[in-house]
């Protein structure tokens, strides 16, 4: 079957199979690989990305049913050559280390500062909640997603304090 | 990465639509609404069809929460996210706020639809359990036009419900009466985990402030999610009190039917259905309390 | 003299001009291609005429294999290719190496010994026509009884699953032990107090969230094999395959690119890399093949599996004097465990933890079931998480028996500073440490003292809340030659390093990165060293065509040995650069004096010459002082003298409803100390992640089997792995010990907190539920087997 649809703002029309899944038509067939995928039940949300504005996970959704429809994929999120804030606030915490579940948890996050430009952190918890990192805890990631927050709002300043970490130093160097 | 097996993909635009194409393709057909469900399904091979109708652009028509005099109709394609969001659930059934806070994640919740929950009857599904406590009845769409069912009736068992081959579910619909309130709780290993055991519970209190009915629904300790008729009969016509709870609580633990295994003992989840039971109870009245409260000091808790 | 200061990532919102020229916190070189969806991950590679590959397995545990029929798969309109066990055993390729020196299955032949074993590989045109044609292979098996249950795996009457191994007429695979058990018995003999306990370390697996896969592209005219794959380890694969396929090793090029996360799942080979390989062989065609959830989860390297009983000897007022334990290890169907060859238990001898003992004993047997092979992974540093899980459980068991304060306790008997370096029980020599202060450090963050009042008032309110504590001690960084080697390759590591004319330099690590952050580390280690910016340095990693032989990344081991070659490396560049900057400046070596970039004639502040400037003449006209080569650069093999050893004082809070028993973890306080500290944010990263993996394994995450031997975990709706819900905002600190013998001091940390977490997480839930009565639990402490633990009924994970 023909499936047509605009893909990061850009209209694309393949012969696909009707059974194949959003995240390997965009994979595969658009060589959009930045949408990952990392499990068969929709558990991990490597595959986040965005249907009609909304973050769904694109490993179970057919590429026939997003045709017609708008997909927005983490190629899309820089905009004319300027990352989003999302993805700097990424860098600036070091929201990332493998960057496997990195493009979904961004997609989720450019969602929710659209929906909600102020979360609290447990808002953005639960927001990522349905995504698995495995490198960092989390923790970053809400740093990172609070960050963007900031930075949209022109409210971040370098005062802000965003975990606890005490030193001590002891023993003998070398 | 796992992948179904071939099949042939149609949409549809209308219910009318909807039911000629089922009636046609019989029961090698399969209706897809969010698919999240159904396609994990499908990946690991459990589940395979000859075609599969996409019935997402039936969102129009059949995604909606429409609040009338002593009704609340959802439309069967309304998403969870849209139930979380309807200020008119919210305030007639506060219930559905509590189980969409748990019911698998904020991704799956924004493709995932009332009606393809239901249609799942998976025993541990919440919504199912949100709906048998509310008395819920379900609007089913077929070549002769529509029937009503109850939840009772709804479920058949496990993964089986009253829907025909060519019949599809389009509307649930709610009795809502005065005086009451509701309340969900599940206990979950993680989020976005499958419940342990749910409890949902409404309440309805009289004018002299004593119970005129209570429902109590329960996922996951049973072959479907299970209302409890004991606990009505219990709890009419008595002032609520925390011995009338532990009461209930009791009658839900003895009324259920779980199993040992990876999420807990059937011990454990007999008690938490007795624990849970008495939570939602208590919560239902104490929301009660708070709305008449409120409107008598002239403001909402 | 302990002294604190505020510090770490309060810097974390800075603006990007954090940009230390070496050590400090820089942020990541890799990020800029990852946050636009860039990485490039084994399943994004696609070749011309890539053909894919999928694995029908094993349904059942054990059984005998009976007939492989292909012939309907073969009839599939897009499958190029089918194989089965009795096509490779044709080619002296169905049964390969494992990295233990036992051999394991690459299709089977025989017997299927594992639910998940491979069976037979499908190569098509497709993804969706691989596994469509798995469905079209008829495999008739004759189920035989399966052994699952490693207590009884050594019964005589047990079936015997290696009967494909000469002679072999039961399921012991080693027994081993360590320590002395004369001492340890005459100091238990005459101690106040004894206490043992049984406890569990169930199976768990790493599941990164990129599976294991692999592209094998074999030239058929120059004879060349490429593989890229998700290994952790490309230099010893590489070796391996030439070993295994009979290809000559310089006909083999292995790149790692970017890989989704390891945790040593991606240490061993597995068969399904080998299948691809002889797919790309026998098709001419470069072969994809990417194992789905499932089979990451029932196949591959798990984790852990010891049953263990741990014994601790003291006297009444707090002196612990020995610890014993004897181990039941479940190895699976193979051995195919990833440890330096001489220990095949790991490095579980350091179970004698941070405590200065009078005696130490340990014994283990080892033994084969049908489950999948591995036991090596999930950062675990070889067997350490086991060893201090052990410890810092049974000391905890000590502390209630003697009612002591498990704080206390600890402080009580740890090393002390002035001991190190510190030769334990069993043989290891400690390097360097000092464990009271980072233990005070912990205390004083989590606010100590006041949780244990307010764990006083909640108890009076009914209310159930625990305060766990753990201090660890960890070996990382293998290793020593003399000592260690896997399967004959020595664990040194190489390290090259080239300065270009203009100043710009290449360095080139044997080790490769799956998120740990080596191309900014390393640019550091050498900015530090050399004064080039970091911005300045390119870390070339992960292909074996790129980079000098080493032995990859895994136990915690980059920094401690490959940090140190390039430390080294760039030392060596230096000395060179001296040479020629005294050319330069004309004045003697010994005039000159190394001022970060640049050096400088001692007593003439405006006589230097930059890095920069030095590379130019070294590769520039002009003589050069006598015996100078032209260029600037150096290579090395470093050789560690010893491991590292990193410590850990953590701190746990939690909070368990009374009502449902579920645990929430309310507060974790880490504090580390892994010597020179290279990059304060990357290693905060590491630490963070660790500590999750440690609410994973302690609340949710295990691989259960039932009777049967059915993996009851083969999905990610089974296998739980915490999501951001389940954990707090995590609390850190840091001390500072540096490394004597290691070039900067730097210690291995990527898997301190995978190791320390765990038993801080059991040690506050069992505090917690100390007034029930309840010494131990097993993990995973799901709300079911809490609640059965209140009532007094445990529940044994296995």
């Amino acid at each position: 079957m023909q499936v047509t649809m605009t893909v990061n703002g850009e209209e694309v029309t393949r012969d696909i199979e009707g059974r194949l899944l959003l995240v390997h038509f965009l994979r595969d067939h658009l060589q959009l690989t930045g949408t990952h995928w990392g499990c068969d039940t929709s558990n991990c949300g490597t595959c986040v990305v965005w249907l009609d504005g909304e973050p769904v996970k694109s490993c179970t959704v057919l590429a026939a049913m997003a045709g017609g429809h708008e997909v927005r994929t983490v190629e899309g999120l820089e905009q004319n050559g300027e990352l989003d804030p999302v993805q700097r606030g990424f860098i600036e915490c070091h929201g990332l280390q493998c960057g496997f579940c990195t493009p979904g948890m961004m997609m989720t996050a450019r969602a929710l500062l659209d929906a909600n430009p102020d979360p609290s952190d447990e808002e953005i918890r639960e927001a990522i909640s349905g995504q698995i990192c495995r490198c960092t805890g989390y923790a970053t990631i809400v740093r990172s997603i609070r960050w963007a927050a900031a930075e949209q709002a022109g409210t971040r300043t370098t005062a802000e304090e965003p975990g606890r970490t005490v030193a001590s130093t002891s023993g003998s160097a070398s | 990465m796992q992948v179904p097996a071939p099949f042939e993909y149609r949409r549809v635009s209308t219910v009318d639509e909807a039911v000629a194409l089922l009636y046609r393709l019989g029961d090698t057909a399969r209706l897809v609404a969010g698919g999240h469900s159904l396609l994990p399904m499908m990946k690991l091979r459990l589940a395979n069809f000859e075609y599969l109708i996409d019935i997402n652009e039936l969102h129009d028509e059949l995604g909606y929460v429409r609040a009338e005099p002593g009704l609340i109709r959802i439309g069967a394609m309304t998403r969870h996210r849209e139930l979380r969001e309807s200020a008119e659930l919210a305030a007639a059934f506060p219930v559905f706020g509590d189980a969409e806070r748990v019911i698998a994640d904020p991704l799956v919740r924004n493709r995932g639809t009332l009606g393809g929950s239901l249609c799942q009857a998976d025993p541990s599904e919440d919504l199912s359990a949100v709906c048998t406590t509310l008395d819920a009845s379900c609007v089913i769409h077929g070549m002769d036009g529509e029937r009503v069912v109850s939840m009772e009736d709804f479920h058949r068992g496990p993964y089986e419900t009253a829907v025909g081959d060519a019949e599809i579910l389009t509307e649930v619909r709610f009795p809502v009466r005065p005086r009451g309130s509701s309340a969900y709780e599940t206990v979950e290993r993680r989020a976005g985990d499958w419940a342990v055991v749910s409890a949902g519970a409404a309440v309805w209190l009289d004018e002299a402030g004593l119970i005129a009915d209570a429902r109590v629904g329960l996922a996951a300790v049973g072959p479907h999610t299970a209302g409890i008729p004991g606990i009505a009969e219990a709890l009419r016509g008595q002032r609520p009190a925390e011995e009338l709870w532990a009461r209930a609580g009791d009658i839900a633990a003895e009324a259920c039917d779980p199993v040992t295994d990876r999420r807990g003992s059937a011990a454990y989840k007999r008690h938490l259905a007795r624990e849970l039971t008495m939570r939602v109870l208590r919560r239902s009245v104490a929301r009660i309390d708070a709305h008449i409260g409120g409107h008598i000091d002239g403001q909402e808790v | 003299m302990t002294t604190y200061a505020a510090g770490g990532h309060r810097t974390a919102f800075v603006d990007n001009d954090t940009k230390p020229n070496g050590h400090g916190r820089m942020l990541r070189k890799e990020d800029p291609r990852f946050v636009r969806g860039r990485g490039r991950y084994v399943d994004d590679l696609q070749l011309p005429g890539m053909l894919h590959l999928a694995i029908l397995r094993s349904p059942f545990a054990h059984a005998r294999v009976v007939s492989v029929d292909t012939t309907l798969a073969e009839a599939h309109p897009k499958v190029r290719l089918v194989v089965t066990g009795a096509m490779l055993a044709e080619k002296g390729l169905a049964w390969m190496p494992t990295l233990s020196n036992d051999v394991q299955a690459v299709l089977a032949t025989d017997k299927v010994r594992f639910q998940g074993q491979e069976v037979a590989f499908v190569v098509a045109e497709d993804r969706y026509a691989a596994r469509d044609a798995l469905e079209l292979i008829d495999v008739e098996y004759e189920p035989l009884d399966p052994v699952i249950d490693v207590r009884t795996a050594l019964s005589p009457d047990a079936p015997v699953i290696r009967d494909d191994l000469e002679g072999k007429a039961d399921n012991h695979v080693f027994d081993w032990e360590t320590g002395d058990a004369a001492a340890t018995e005459a100091v238990f003999a005459r101690a106040d107090v004894v206490v043992s306990q049984d406890i569990v370390y169930p199976r768990v697996h790493p599941a990164p969230m990129e599976t294991c896969g692999a592209v094998a592209d074999f030239d058929a005219v120059d004879g060349k094999l490429t593989l890229w794959s998700t290994t952790q380890a490309p230099h010893a694969h590489r070796t391996l395959y030439a070993i295994v396929a009979g290809l000559p090793e310089h006909k083999i090029r292995v790149v790692s690119p970017d890989i989704g996360g390891g945790f040593g799942n991606k240490v061993p080979i597995y068969p399904g890399y080998v299948c691809a390989i002889v797919g790309s062989l026998l098709t001419g065609k470069p072969v994809k093949w990417m194992e789905d959830r499932a089979e990451n989860l029932i196949s591959t390297g798990f984790a852990r599996d010891y049953v263990m009983r741990g014994e601790i000897a003291a006297t009444r007022d707090g002196r612990i004097l020995a610890v014993r334990t004897h181990v039941l290890a479940d190895h699976g169907a193979f051995n195919g465990v990833a440890a330096p060859v001489k220990y095949p238990a790991g490095f579980f001898g350091v179970f004698t933890g941070s405590y200065d003992l009078e005696a130490a004993y340990c014994e283990m047997t080892a033994v084969y079931t049908n489950k999948a092979p591995g036991g090596v992974a999930y950062a675990c540093s070889f067997r350490i998480t086991e060893a201090v899980y052990l410890v810092e459980r049974i000391v905890d068991c000590l502390a209630r028996e003697l009612d002591m304060d498990p704080v206390e306790l600890r402080m009580r008997n740890f090393i002390r500073p002035e001991q190190f370096p510190y030769r334990t029980r069993t043989g290891w020599v400690y390097d360097s440490g000092n464990y009271a202060p980072t233990m005070e450090l912990a205390k004083e963050i989590a606010g100590y003292d006041a949780l244990r009042a307010e764990q006083k008032e909640r108890r009076a309110r009914g209310e159930i809340m625990g305060v766990g504590v753990s201090f660890f001690t960890e070996a990382v960084g293998a290793g020593p030659r003399k000592d260690m080697d896997i399967l004959g390759l020595g664990m040194a590591d190489g390290c090259e390093l080239r300065v270009h004319p203009t100043g710009k330099a290449v360095v080139r690590l044997s080790v490769q990165t799956q998120g740990q952050g080596h191309e900014t580390t390393f640019a550091q280690i050498v900015a530090e060293e050399l004064g080039i910016p970091p911005q300045d340095i390119e870390v070339v990693h992960g292909d074996t065509d790129q980079t000098p032989f080493g032995l990859g990344t895994y136990g915690s081991r980059s920094t401690p040995v490959s940090g140190a070659a390039a430390a080294l490396v760039a030392r060596k560049v230096r000395d060179k650069a001296r040479l020629i900057a005294s050319g330069m400046l004309e004045v003697s070596v010994a005039d000159l004096e190394w001022e970060k970039g640049a050096f400088r004639v001692a007593g003439d502040p405006d006589a230097s010459v930059t890095i920069q400037d030095i590379a130019m003449k070294a590769h520039g006209a002009g003589d050069l002082p006598e015996g100078v080569e032209g260029g600037l650069e150096a290579q090395i093999c470093y050789n560690p003298e010893n491991l590292t050893y990193p410590h850990g004082a953590y701190i746990c809070v939690v909070d368990i409803d009374p009502g449902t028993a579920k645990v929430t973890v309310r507060r974790f306080v880490a504090v580390d100390d892994c010597g020179t500290r290279i990059n304060p944010m990357i290693i905060e990263g590491q630490v963070h992640g660790g500590l999750t993996d440690g609410v994973g394994m302690a609340l949710m995450e295990m691989i259960a089997f039932d009777e049967d031997g059915n993996c009851l975990s083969g999905s990610l709706m089974d296998y739980l792995i915490p999501t951001a819900l389940e954990v707090p905002d995590w609390e850190t600190g840091f001390t500072v010990t540096p490394s004597p013998h290691h070039p900067i001091g730097a210690k291995g940390v990527g898997e301190s907190a995978t190791v320390g977490s765990p038993p801080a997480i059991v040690n506050a839930v069992v505090d917690a539920l100390s007034p029930f009565g309840i010494r131990h639990a097993d993990m995973p402490l799901t709300p079911s087997r809490v609640w059965e633990a209140m009532r007094g009924r445990p529940t044994p994970p296995i």
